[in-house]
């Protein structure tokens, strides 16, 4: 019986020629992660351990970027702490605000050349599974796993089942990566992908962009996915030439293909022309409805960024509807570029200009009201369209406030209209 | 190691920023975010909780954010032992990595009800609900997941292999 893609990522990296679902394993990393909430933890436990070094200094990524530039004095406490930890250990991924490396972590580690195909990345925040669009395994762990993998440069995993989604089709106007993986998780649950990879395969893979993909595995998380990967082609290896260049000239990834014969749990087909543009409601990103099922809903707020649609791409959607049009009179439009190198494109391509023109706050790469933490805390009562990943109850502020889970085109789109609103309904025509 | 309490019960799919929302997340000893476990499910909880008390919840316990300050806050507010169908997985790991007990039955999270007093024995995974007099199962948890928490969870086992890797 042959082995799935994150199987073989991991027998390579546990020095096995086989492994099957199930088995447990300690796994050589490639890099391990942190940020300003899950790192001060780590820092204790990390000296539990006795290691006093990390077991590489160009292994180990810390970004402070979810209570950064610091809300408060206890965040800017954490912050430092962190800071100088990072000096102390010599520490070569870690980011300053400011800094050109710098944004949201799952944003700037692909930008900064830090991730490439058969890696094996943990990190100490949900959304590492981000990674897997460049056919890494990449995978969220909590701050003693973190802390652990500092010292020791290895991880235990139980090698995880799959479920194979074979795409097929192209999308239509205005379906993005996000209404796809919003669907997805739809259709089998928060709960439909425990303990299991999600491999994205298929004819339709091709169809995505790399943003689209970085979007798809961004999310495998919210069905509850140890990760989500995407196969490596045309489109990923142009990435890496673009944005690790010196990974590639080093020859220092490799290519992992599924074998013919792997097992999966399941398959589940997904025709990309027959998904519609997709709202997850409050308060389960399994909650999806597609646009035009349901009744109106007026919203206070919109937010557009974060490390699922905080990407060049996701900015100039977000013009592209914005451009020329007001922002509804009651409605808060903030948008957060995901990193300095897309903030400064913004600034480059006049994206900042028109969405300011349009009514939208503007803001330096935060993490920030995503998971509730600042820059957009909801009111009682208070409903916002988000083009972030999650929306349990109380996620983004009070606990009776509400998050609607949608793509750019459909946030921005919902920021004109005061209401939950596709690009068609404001007059937008899709290009070409 | 046996743990005797009695029992808050809550649904399926108890997320993180619910155990402990990220306003708290400024917070990273263990104690104070005690003070705020649960707030965003059950404001009560704080108040109730006593030394050896149980969490028994419905199916992927411990979903969304990677935040270790959930089971940090679960486990330093008294909480002996979580009971749930299935746990979320980063929650999982985080609960074997730092010692918080847990438990996968579906039978006893379904079967047990809000304030029974439960015993649970560790060494066997039989869960005992004294109050209805019934008893269940737990999944075993595999050896090398044993011999995690029996170092106390994964810094005792680091220290152990580190130790060992020293005298080799």
């Amino acid at each position: 019986m042959g082995m799935t893609m994150t199987q073989k990522i991991l027998a390579r990296h546990a020095g096995l020629e086989k492994v099957v679902a199930g088995q447990l394993i300690e796994a050589d990393l490639d890099l391990v992660l942190g940020n300003d909430i899950t790192t001060p933890p780590a820092l204790k436990v990390f000296e539990e351990t006795g290691a006093g070094t990390v077991f590489d200094v160009e292994k180990v990524a810390i970004v402070p970027d979810h209570f950064t530039p610091n809300k408060d004095i206890q965040s800017a406490e954490q912050a430092k702490r962190i800071r100088l930890f990072a000096r102390a250990q010599g520490i070569v991924n870690y980011y300053e605000q400011g800094e050109m490396e710098m944004g949201i972590e799952h944003v700037v580690l692909p930008e900064n050349g830090l991730v490439a195909p058969g890696d094996c990345i943990i990190g100490a925040d949900s959304h590492t599974c981000t990674y897997g669009a460049l056919g890494a395994f990449a995978t969220g762990v909590g701050s003693t796993d973190m802390a652990c993998g500092m010292a020791t440069g290895t991880a235990w995993f139980r090698v995880p089942e799959a479920i194979r989604f074979e795409l097929v089709g192209k999308p239509s106007a205005w379906v993005t990566g996000k209404d796809v993986i919003l669907h997805i998780i739809g259709l089998i649950g928060v709960d439909g992908a425990l303990y299991e990879s999600m491999e994205f395969t298929g004819p339709g893979v091709a169809e995505l962009s790399m943003e689209d993909r970085f979007t798809i595995a961004n999310m495998a998380i919210e069905a509850g996915g140890k990760n989500g990967i995407f196969p490596v082609d045309e489109k990923t290896l142009a990435y890496l030439e673009k944005y690790a260049p010196k990974r590639l000239t080093a020859g220092t990834y490799r290519i992992f293909r599924a074998d013919d014969d792997a097992r999966y749990a399941a398959t589940h087909t997904i025709d990309l022309a027959k998904v519609p543009p997709t709202v997850s409601f409050p308060h389960l990103p399994s909650n999806a409805k597609a646009l035009g099922t349901f009744p109106e809903v007026a919203i206070d707020q919109v937010v557009i960024g974060s490390c699922t649609n905080g990407r060049i791409g996701d900015m100039r959607m977000a013009r592209r509807i914005l451009k020329g049009r007001k922002v509804a009179k009651g409605v808060r439009c903030i948008v957060i570029p995901g990193s300095q190198k897309v903030y400064l494109q913004c600034v480059r391509e006049g994206i900042a200009e028109d969405l300011v023109e349009a009514g939208a706050v503007f803001s330096a790469p935060t993490c920030g009201p995503c998971l509730g933490g600042h820059m957009g805390i909801l009111a009682e009562g208070e409903r916002c369209v988000s083009t972030t990943n999650r929306n349990f109850v109380g996620r983004m502020g009070h606990i009776r406030s509400e998050v609607y889970l949608a793509s750019v085109p459909v946030a921005a789109a919902s920021a004109v209209a005061g209401r939950i609103a596709g690009p068609d309904e404001i007059g937008v025509r899709k290009e070409g | 190691m046996k743990a005797t309490g009695t029992v808050f019960k809550y649904g399926s799919n108890v997320d993180t920023d619910v155990i402990i929302p990220a306003r708290y997340l400024n917070l990273s000893e263990a104690s104070q975010l005690a003070k705020y476990c649960m707030i965003d499910l059950d404001p009560t909880f704080v108040q109730r909780v006593k030394p050896g008390d149980i969490l028994v919840a419905g199916p992927n316990f411990g979903c969304g954010s990677s935040r270790e300050h959930a089971p940090m806050a679960i486990k330093a507010a008294g909480i002996s032992c979580v009971i749930a169908p299935t746990f979320a997985r980063i929650f999982y790991r985080n609960a074997i990595n730092m010692g918080l007990p847990i438990l996968e039955s579906a039978e006893a999270a379904a079967a047990i009800a809000e304030g029974d007093t439960v015993e649970i024995d560790f060494d066997t995974g039989r869960i005992a609900d004294a109050t209805t007099g019934k008893t269940y199962q737990a999944q075993p948890f595999p050896p090398f997941l044993q011999r995690i928490m029996e170092s106390g969870g994964l810094v005792g086992y680091v220290k152990a292999k580190r130790a060992a890797g020293k005298k080799g």
